[in-house]
């Protein structure tokens, strides 16, 4: 039921944000509000995909008529309230948690390759000035470099307690492998029984790597290609698995593929992804491919060749096949993996080079 | 899908059969997750205990190959106890009488002598399924890769008709499809019954079209299905043209189908690797691969994406569709001149009604689902709002058939074939990706405890599994995921060829194999 109070544009109602009036969807937080309108609030326990959880306290804002300022990812926006994203009062409390952060996690700059949220906290640092140091002593959060996955570092000595690997993997995933143990400073990321991902009901997805803000949980796989030298490059493309059509975004320097990452607005799965599409993507760069045509010899064997020599050989036998037992004497194939244009192609060749309907897919097998 | 994905998210009801989707599709299954933890009820039917049967709220054991009976008896309860959406079928279907008749011999009670579910549990599935507000059906190959895989979708479909859960969101009958772009290799016409964009290659109209498009003589008959194809080569068939299948190990009968292609004058096979298929071609073409090509893809909501290139290809790789359309030119052949994936594409959407309002750059965010009949049309997330496209839905009356093979005294298991989360078909792909390994290193027949010790094997231990059409050497692990009597292994694993075994039989109309259904014998060795 809207009121239209903002000015019929779907809006329910209006509020006050840094002194101008913004309309509001009933529901909504001052966050979400907030984000709306640019505002830049700084978080580290949001993900917004996830239900919000007020853990990290950077995204405290004012609001009129409250004596300290509140947590706008939890607070919803009612009629009439007046907000404020920027003071200097915010800075002061919002540097101090940083400091706060910063001081338990011994790196605090972070290879990007870790996952897609994984600068979040070294950007925050930097915006805050916030590396002093000043609560540094005492750390909390026990690393396990005894998980031998290929896939998931667990480095928990950069952990914050943002719980985001916990709540991805249960509101996201439905997996429920990852849990909290124990509380405050003594708390602890871990699996049940304290154990191995590999022994516990965790899918390997890396939804946790992708939303950890600190490289706590990395991506073992790109990490390996850390040295690797040039520019990160992303390609947006989508997953070559299963035919739900996973948005992907490619890392690649030079010519080489370093690793995935789930586009977080692929219109499909909406920043998911599972363990083929997030880490088995090597295959495309393996020694096994194909690189230059082959046909077989008067010896029996597959040879290399050059293309011309392929192609007039693919030619010939196909017009051999014609003129000696017609048309209907060849059949294409044409894959599900490629893309479009192959299975045109195909088609088109088999239709319109031979005047046959003698083509099919693999869908049947 | 008749419905979008985000539509998961929205059923009061959902019902899964025949659909494995935290291994086979597991982003889409966050979706069921998310919808079950916000309440929605989940029915599960599947021969195994698979995930979501364990989240399940009936979970329905079905004896593999029983699923017409089971639906059968769930169709009969929804008539029986009058909760038929008598307004949908009235409007908008047609043999709803004869149906319901039909059904009535059907009750629960029978379809639990073929199912081995509980009749109880078959009626309150079938009352929870009708009176949903939003009641969405997904399946995947569990229902399709039978002799009876149409009659399994056309019960489905009766299901959905019959209770009006179709043409609304968070309805709708929803296949989850297996293969990255195995939607798009149909969109774009690679069948032997249809032109791009499903275009009936027994119409006239469309005949005409395309002689037109493609400047030749059409030919005026149905082609025969790849199935048929294999067993024709050698004799009718001397020729043939395979891209990225590896045909010897994904389609039932490997013995079979390696003689057929053995037989072959020519064998053209267009890959990224030197499958077991290749090994067989006269000529080989590398492909570019995934990151290294330029095209579109359609997910299984019908959605049109685009594919990009990240990284060069190794060596003189090329796109298959410049192998095909150079193939073409060196036969001295006018019209595939191609220079580009775009050009390429943007011929198959002035052919196809499906594609008609889109091209290469509209595609580019991929917001679109088909059919998008015109410029400026918005897609169509949901299929069949309002009326179907062929006018009414048609009740029809399917009866329940045996498995093309039933267990015998010399094959008295039934093997059921399916996939697993960490590997993808052959594992041609995630075979070759560092890490895979450590989650699935190897095959094993999912078998029932009792069934271990009943039949003298060890978990753990190897074991001979055999049916009429050969046999395999497999490692036995002890699971009650599978029931007793019940076997499950996949076909990823190139040392444990496990369609050497299947291939029993075919459905009529699709001839899509059962490979869901093959009795063996299991021994040790």
């Amino acid at each position: 039921m809207s009121d239209n109070s903002g000015n019929g544009t779907g809006f329910d109602f209006e509020i006050t944000l840094d002194g101008e009036k913004v309309g509001v969807r009933r529901g909504e937080s001052l966050y979400e509000v907030s984000e709306r309108h640019r505002k830049e609030i700084p978080t580290l326990c949001y993900d917004p995909r996830l239900d919000a959880f007020g853990a990290c306290r950077l995204c405290i804002v004012e609001l009129d008529g409250a004596r300290n300022p509140v947590a706008s990812c939890t607070m919803r926006a009612e009629p009439g309230m007046r907000i404020t994203t920027r003071s200097a009062r915010l800075d002061m409390h919002r540097r101090v948690l940083m400091e706060m952060v910063a001081s338990e996690n011994r790196d605090t700059d972070v290879d990007a390759l870790s996952g897609y949220a994984s600068q979040e906290m070294a950007v925050l640092l930097d915006r805050y000035e916030a590396r002093t140091g000043r609560f540094a002593g005492a750390r909390s959060g026990r690393s396990r470099p005894d998980d031998d996955n290929p896939f998931i570092l667990r480095d928990y000595e950069n952990c914050i307690s943002c719980y985001r690997c916990v709540r991805v993997c249960a509101e996201q995933e439905g997996d429920y492998a990852i849990s909290v143990m124990n509380r405050g400073f003594e708390t602890q990321i871990t699996t049940e029984f304290e154990g191995l991902l590999g022994d516990s009901a965790c899918t390997f997805c890396g939804q946790c790597i992708q939303t950890c803000p600190t490289g706590a949980l990395a991506d073992i796989k790109a990490l390996a290609n850390a040295d690797v030298p040039g520019e990160t490059k992303k390609t947006r493309t989508v997953c070559p698995y299963c035919g739900v059509g996973c948005s992907v975004d490619l890392l690649s320097r030079d010519d080489k593929l370093i690793g995935v990452q789930p586009a977080m607005d692929g219109p499909a799965n909406e920043g998911a992804l599972c363990v083929k599409g997030q880490f088995a993507f090597d295959f495309v760069q393996h020694p096994d491919r194909l690189a230059y045509p082959m046909v077989r010899g008067e010896d029996g064997e597959l040879h290399e060749t050059d293309w011309d020599t392929a192609l007039d050989r693919a030619a010939a036998g196909f017009t051999a096949a014609v003129e000696n037992h017609g048309r209907h004497s060849v059949y294409g194939v044409a894959s599900g993996r490629a893309p479009h244009e192959a299975a045109y192609m195909m088609q088109r060749f088999i239709r319109g080079a031979f005047g046959t309907n003698q083509i099919d897919n693999c869908s049947r097998a | 899908m008749s419905n979008p994905l985000a539509d998961m998210d929205k059923p009061d009801v959902i019902f899964c059969i025949g659909t494995n989707m935290t291994e086979c599709h597991p982003v889409a299954a966050t979706r069921i997750k998310r919808a079950v933890a916000r309440g929605a009820k989940l029915i599960v039917a599947d021969p195994r205990r698979i995930a979501l049967a364990e989240m399940a709220d009936i979970y329905l054991p079905l004896r593999v190959g029983s699923d017409v009976a089971l639906l059968l008896g769930m169709a009969h309860t929804i008539a029986r106890e009058g909760l038929m959406d008598d307004g949908f079928v009235a409007d908008r279907t047609t043999e709803g009488r004869d149906f319901v008749e039909h059904v009535l011999e059907y009750p629960p009670e029978w379809a639990e002598s073929i199912t081995g579910v509980d009749a109880k549990l078959i009626a309150e599935a079938a009352r929870w399924y009708a009176k949903a507000d939003r009641g969405a059906i997904y399946y995947t190959l569990g229902i399709t890769e039978h002799i009876c895989g149409v009659d399994n979708v056309q019960s489905l479909c009766n299901l959905a008709l019959m209770t009006g859960n179709v043409g609304r969101e968070g309805t709708g009958i929803n296949p989850m499809r297996g293969q990255n772009n195995i939607q798009g290799a149909g969109d774009s016409g690679a069948l032997p019954n249809n032109y791009p964009g499903f275009q009936d290659v027994l119409d006239p109209a469309y005949q005409a079209k395309f002689a037109e498009a493609y400047g030749r003589e059409v030919d005026l008959e149905l082609g025969p299905t790849k199935v048929t194809a294999l067993d024709m080569c050698g004799d009718r068939i001397r020729a043939m043209i395979i891209n990225g299948e590896n045909t010897v190990v994904t389609d039932p009968d490997r013995e079979h189908c390696e003689h057929a292609l053995r037989s072959l004058d020519h064998l053209v096979v267009i890959d990224i690797f030197l499958t077991e298929t290749a090994q067989l071609a006269d000529v080989v073409l590398p492909a570019t691969a995934w990151a290294e090509t330029d095209g579109v893809c359609s997910n299984t909501e019908r959605r049109v994406q685009r594919l990009r290139k990240a990284v060069d290809p190794p060596g003189e790789a090329k796109p298959d569709w410049w192998c095909v359309s150079r193939i073409a030119q060196r036969m001295g052949l006018k019209g595939f001149e191609f220079e580009s994936a775009k050009q390429v594409f943007n011929e198959l959407c002035s052919l196809s009604p499906i594609y008609a309002g889109l091209d290469w750059d509209l595609i580019e965010h991929g917001e679109y689902h088909w059919p998008v009949p015109e410029r400026g049309h918005p897609g169509t997330p949901i299929l069949h709002k309002g009326e179907f496209e062929n006018g009414r839905g048609i009740f029809q009356m399917i009866r329940y058939r045996d498995p093309a093979e039933t267990i015998s005294e010399e094959y008295p298991i039934w093997l059921t074939t399916g996939r697993r989360l960490p590997a993808y078909h052959t594992r041609t792909q995630t075979g070759r990706s560092a890490g895979i390994e450590y989650l699935l290193s190897e095959e094993r027949l999912e078998m029932h405890p009792a069934d271990v010790s009943k039949w003298g094997l060890e978990d753990g231990g190897w074991a001979m599994m055999s049916s009429p059409r050969g046999q395999v050497r497999i490692k036995v692990e002890a699971n009650d995921r599978s029931p007793p009597g019940t076997v499950f292994a996949s076909f990823s694993f190139n040392d444990v060829p496990v369609n050497f075994l299947t291939g029993g039989g075919y459905d009529p109309i699709t001839h899509t194999a059962e490979l869901k259904v093959c009795p063996v014998r299991v021994e040790p060795v």
